[in-house]
This record gives structure tokens, C-alpha cells and sequence, in this order.
């Protein structure tokens, strides 16, 4: 099951792969990076099932967050031109 | 015994379930024609998939560390994966991306004068109709 599981992952991943090299737009790209993401914090929670070694858990929680956070970052830059330090703030 | 395999059906249509709703969003954001239509397809995977494939691993490990750390995880990707797709709605629509497909707006400023031109007085009809119309609405 689990080994379904991962190869579905897998699967989806590269299509989601396909449609970040293929994007019209950046947001498309974005949105595929997120996706990509979010199959990818799978992946990792199934590999420590598989493993037998469920601590891979703590990783994925870990990633979940970056991921999340990563996002907001590329979209902040879209949206703003910077990410918001001071320096760039104040040439503006 | 007996458990042990109800455990295990569980948790196994549960990832089954998860897995078909990743499938079928990776499919919608490759087919789709539009960032707005894959922003769905995305939501999708990131809700369904991701909730019924922790709900099913965390049914598989039964009543441990390991399940609360799992459910922190599918909470978190449950509550933080929309505020992404919706920050990325906003910053598309924001920097103008505009949705394929019939669009009302575009239409109604690009017909306004052609109409004007060919026949004036069912223009100026049309546009009285139109104006009574949004003045009901409002």
C-alpha cells in the first residue's frame, strides 16, 4: 500500500514537473513549486513508513514550513519588487 | 487479530483515497487552461490528497508520538496550503493575469463601439436598458 502510495507520488510529481517547465506565467511556476512541495512532505512521510523508521515525521513537519514560508517569499518579491529589507525599502 | 486487519483496511482505503485525489490533481494542473483553473486543481491536492494520506499513515500507526506529529503536519498543510493558493490568486489577478476564456469585462468595452457606430439609436437603447438595469441592481 504504502509502495502505491509513493509511486503515485512520484508520478504526480513529474507531472507537476512538466507544468513548471512548461508554465505560461511565473505564477503557474509558483504554483507547481507548491505543489511539488506539498507531494514532496508525502514522499518523506512515506519513506519513514516504509522504513520503518517514522522519525522522517519531524522532517516533513520541518519542510512543511519551509515550504510554506518559501512561497510567500517568491510571491512578496512578484508582488513588491523586494523582499522587504530596509535597504531596498528606503531607495523606494 | 481481527483489529490488526481492520486497522490495516483503514487505513488502506484511507491512503487509497488520498492517493486518487493526488492523481487527479496532478492531472488538473497539467490540463487546465488557465492559473486560476490550476490554482483549483492545486487546492485539491494540498486538502484532499495530503489529509487522507496522513489520516491513513496516522490509522496505520495507531495511537503514538509518531500520530501527533502527524497530525501537526496535516493540520499545518490543511490550514496554510489555502492561504498560498489564495496568495496566489491575489498576486496573478493583482499584476494582471487575466482569465482565459470568455471574458464579460473585455467583451462589454469592446462591442460598446462598434454598436455606436452601426446603428446609434439602438446604441443609445441599448446603453439607457443597461443603465436602468444597473440602477435596479444598485
Amino acid at each position: 500500500m504504502m509502495l502505491v502510495a509513493i509511486s503515485a507520488c512520484a508520478v504526480c510529481l513529474l507531472m507537476a514537473l512538466v507544468r513548471t517547465m512548461r508554465g505560461p506565467t511565473a505564477f503557474d511556476r509558483v504554483l507547481a513549486v507548491n505543489a511539488i512541495g506539498t507531494l514532496i512532505i508525502l514522499g518523506i512521510a512515506l519513506h519513514g513508513f516504509i522504513m520503518e523508521r517514522p522519525e522522517f515525521v519531524d522532517i516533513a513537519l520541518l519542510y512543511a514550513i519551509l515550504n510554506f514560508i518559501g512561497t510567500f517569499a517568491v510571491l512578496k518579491l512578484f508582488s513588491t519588487g523586494s523582499l522587504g529589507d530596509a535597504a531596498s525599502s528606503r531607495k523606494k | 487479530m481481527d483489529a490488526q486487519l481492520l486497522i490495516s483496511v483503514l487505513s488502506g482505503f484511507f491512503i487509497l483515497l488520498g492517493v486518487l485525489a493526488l492523481l487527479i490533481g496532478a492531472l488538473g494542473l497539467l490540463r487546465l487552461p488557465d492559473v486560476y483553473c490550476r490554482i483549483h486543481a492545486v487546492g485539491m491536492i494540498d486538502t484532499a490528497g495530503a489529509s487522507f494520506v496522513i489520516l491513513g499513515l496516522a490509522i496505520h500507526e495507531g495511537i503514538s508520538l509518531v500520530t501527533v506529529k502527524l497530525l501537526f503536519v496535516g493540520i499545518f498543510l490543511f490550514f496554510t496550503s489555502p492561504i498560498a493558493t489564495h496568495a496566489v490568486a491575489q498576486v496573478a489577478h493583482k499584476s494582471g493575469v487575466v482569465p482565459s476564456g470568455r471574458n464579460l469585462a473585455i467583451a462589454k468595452t469592446a462591442k460598446k463601439p462598434t454598436g455606436a457606430e452601426a446603428n446609434p439609436k439602438q446604441a443609445a437603447k441599448i446603453r439607457s436598458k443597461v443603465s436602468r438595469k444597473s440602477r435596479g441592481a444598485s
